[in-house]
């Protein structure tokens, strides 16, 4: 037997998607809400993604070097992760603060579970969650115009009037990539065409939310205050970009809409009864957590299965 | 175009155009051929004949082994040289019976029919099992026994097999275009058996051609059908075929007589009417060799037993020296270490792949990217069993439907994490179904 063919179980051949053309599939449907931001912001706001970019992928290389592990960096999910940080950030945020949040995020919520596909919680929410709970101050404060202002979101919360057309085009304070619902729409469309995303988690999601707040908004079926809520804070970004978040969101297929309907209640929730304006963040972590349970009730039914088979 | 199809299922590069423009060619074999006994699902066949015996083509040379099993015939004429195991496509050793080809092709004396009309549904399922016939697209479960439901009159609909939806693959493809008129023979002669069925041609319409010569050949046919059929993989599967079809669905615990179906593949309807009509037993099939390592790629009506290398070599041998080389398509196919192995009735293939995929690829993390579970045709989530399989868990890969599984590897095709998903669920299954057979 001099000449042995390669044998190994089939399939035989294998698609040209890798996990790493993915991620970059979803940082190029993140650079409209990207550069939308830095014109919005100014260059303090590029210099943040940036140095978030740069943290994140750092402190994984790092940290893969500490455990005598191969570096994973090529698969640019930290990239993914400094990138969404980022435009979860005030640009006034001070840089320290920033790398902090950065080492948090790909450490403590990404490598210390195992690395890519094993954390239970979106690591770039994880540390913005942090950066919110340990800088308050720092972290919602935001100014627009060289003017220190209150977010829509807020104005709404206090009963004040605001510009959903500003909030469609994105034209108001808020975090870096938060505030152009046109820019992230046009991201979410280059998601669903790549064939990243599909519509059950942020259809699901933005419905649910929709409801709630006609329910529970205490404005009755006002237009404008469900779409200045629907367009405001981060529910956009947070729908299409973060929610869909694969690790951390079910596999199931009704699992993905159980857990958009969750995220719809639990943002609509904080934002309507909670302290705060926003519940975008919270509401996504805290659903993150309920996910295994989510897909052990959705298991589905296999094809060719009868409804009434039961699993003891 | 109508376009029936399943849910699921992938898309790969269809690679057929190395092949399907080929002619079939007869090849005539030299030396000598090996026919193991096993090569079928069921009891091995038992040899009938001993060494230094002398043998003509079409003479039986093993007996079934039982009532799941069937004849082995030889397809030369010469001498029985050897019965000794022999390394088989799988890659398991199986009992085989050597025969040294005189190059003759003496015949033994076939008895045609001529008025099939006149045989008895019995008399016909008696011919299919003495001539050996067993499913040529890959399974190779004996025909007579699906022919042979518990309830024949519950049977409605005779699905012909023609999706042929394993990349490369085009010996069905040439099938339908030389020689569509056996083809349609063979479903007449099972749509005899079921008064109350009716015969539908599943192609995909990446076949225009076929799907055209088939319709301008049944359309006085008032009991056949051809349905046109999306070209996604594994169209061809029998659960997803039954499906596309009749909307009609069956899981791991059902046979397809329990949706009022048969399926059988277009090499095995024609082995039905040459068993019937002809009288002849199950000796040639078309073959074809591809893959971008092949120097002329082709298809070619092959003396079973003949060995790959043989066939390779009628093929022009390599061009290029390939990494790997497959039994079948490249989805379901098996690789092989080696090309000294016996043809058999399931060999529908020899694939030989310049560049192995497998190989090249680096497994990575999952990311739970759900790509297995939007390609999976049966809907279950790949990702979670192969994690099962790996820790060794039973009851939450049989929770999670893992036995579902039908194989067709398209999770591990899909993964953009390059993880053998169906490797794992299928060693997973059988581990399982070890463990129900000791119970």
């Amino acid at each position: 037997m001099s000449d042995l063919y390669n044998v190994s179980s089939s399939s035989h051949i294998r698609s040209k998607d890798t996990s790493s053309r993915i991620m970059l599939y979803v940082i190029i449907a993140l650079l409209p809400a990207t550069v939308f931001g830095v014109i919005n912001f100014g260059i303090r706001a590029l210099v943040l993604i940036l140095v978030c970019i740069a943290t994140c992928v750092a402190s994984e290389w790092i940290f893969e070097k500490l455990i005598h592990k191969k570096s994973t960096i090529n698969d640019f999910s930290a990239v993914v992760t400094g990138l969404l940080l980022a435009l979860n950030l005030p640009h006034t945020l001070p840089i320290w603060q920033a790398v902090l949040g950065s080492v948090f995020a790909i450490v403590i919520v990404k490598m210390m579970f195992g690395g890519l596909g094993q954390n239970f919680m979106n690591p770039a929410l994880g540390a913005r969650c942090f950066l919110l709970v340990s800088f308050a101050g720092t972290m919602t404060s935001f100014t627009y115009d060289g003017v220190t202002g209150a977010t829509p979101l807020a104005l709404l919360k206090n009963g004040e009037s605001v510009d959903t057309m500003k909030m469609l085009l994105g034209t108001t304070a808020g975090t870096i990539g938060e505030t152009s619902v046109i820019a992230i729409l046009l991201g979410a469309v280059i998601l669903i065409m790549l064939g990243v995303i599909d519509l059950k988690i942020p259809a699901s999601y933005i419905l649910s939310f929709a409801v709630f707040i006609l329910l529970f908004g205490g404005h009755g079926f006002d237009v404008n205050y469900l779409t200045a809520h629907l367009c405001g804070g981060g529910l956009m970004l947070g729908a299409f970009f973060m929610a869909t978040d694969y690790v951390t969101s079910p596999i199931t297929p009704m699992g993905k809409i159980v857990f958009g309907i969750l995220l719809g209640v639990l943002t609509g929730l904080f934002r309507i009864f909670g302290a705060n304006a926003e519940g975008v963040s919270f509401a996504i972590i805290l659903s993150n957590l309920l996910v295994p349970i989510i897909e052990k009730f959705t298991i589905p039914r296999a094809f060719g299965q009868k409804k009434e088979v039961k699993h003891e | 175009m109508g376009f029936m199809t399943f849910k699921g299922g992938v898309h790969p590069h269809d690679g057929k155009e190395f092949s399907k423009d080929k002619p079939i060619r007869e090849l005539l074999p030299k030396g000598e051929l090996v026919f193991p006994v096993s090569q079928h699902i069921g009891a091995p066949a038992s040899p009938i004949v001993a060494v230094g015996d002398t043998v003509l083509r079409g003479q039986k040379i093993a007996e079934a082994g039982g009532f799941v099993s069937a004849p082995i015939y030889s397809s030369v004429s010469g001498t029985v040289k050897a019965i000794q195991p022999r390394r088989g496509a799988v890659g398991d050793m199986v009992n085989s019976i050597i025969i040294e080809n005189d190059g003759e092709m003496k015949e033994t004396e076939f008895s045609p029919v001529q008025d099939i009309t006149a045989l008895s549904k019995e008399e016909i399922i008696a011919k299919v099992k003495e001539a050996g016939v067993v499913g040529m697209g890959g399974a190779g479960f004996p025909t007579h026994v699906k022919l042979s439901p518990k309830e024949p009159a519950k049977i409605e609909y005779i699905i012909a097999n023609c999706a042929e939806c394993e990349p490369y693959l085009t010996a069905d493809y040439r099938r339908m275009l030389e020689n569509p008129q056996e083809l349609i023979e063979g479903m007449r002669i099972v749509l005899q058996l079921f008064d109350n069925a009716k015969g539908l041609f599943g192609i995909e319409d990446n076949k225009p051609d076929c799907i055209a010569k088939m319709q301008e050949l049944t359309q006085n046919e008032p009991r056949m059908e051809v349905c046109p059929l999306k070209t996604k993989y594994p169209q061809g599967g029998e659960r997803q075929l039954i499906y596309a079809t009749t909307k009609r669905e069956i899981n791991s615990t059902m046979l397809p007589a329990d949706a009022g179906c048969i399926v059988d593949n277009v090499e095995t309807l024609i082995s039905i009417y040459k068993a019937v009509k002809l009288g002849m037993p199950v000796m040639n099939r078309i073959f074809t060799v591809t893959g971008d390592a092949v120097a002329e790629p082709g298809n070619f009506d092959i003396c079973l037993g003949m060995s790959y290398a043989e066939v390779l070599e009628a093929a022009g041998g390599f061009k290029t020296q390939p990494e790997k080389i497959i039994s079948g398509g490249p989805m379901m196919g098996f690789s092989m270490f080696g090309l000294d192995i016996p043809t058999t009735k399931t060999s529908s293939s020899l694939l030989c792949l310049v560049k192995d995929d497998v190989a090249a690829s680096e497994t990575t993390a999952c990311i739970n990217c759900g790509r297995c579970v939007s390609a999976c045709p049966e809907q279950i989530i790949p990702t979670r069993l192969a994690k099962m399989a790996g820790y060794g868990d039973m009851a939450g890969f049989e929770k999670w439907n893992g036995m579902e599984c039908i194989e067709c590897g398209s999770c591990s095709y899909i993964c953009p994490a390059k993880i053998p998903l169906a490797q794992s669920i299928r060693t997973m299954k059988k581990q399982i179904l070890a463990e129900r057979r000791k119970k």
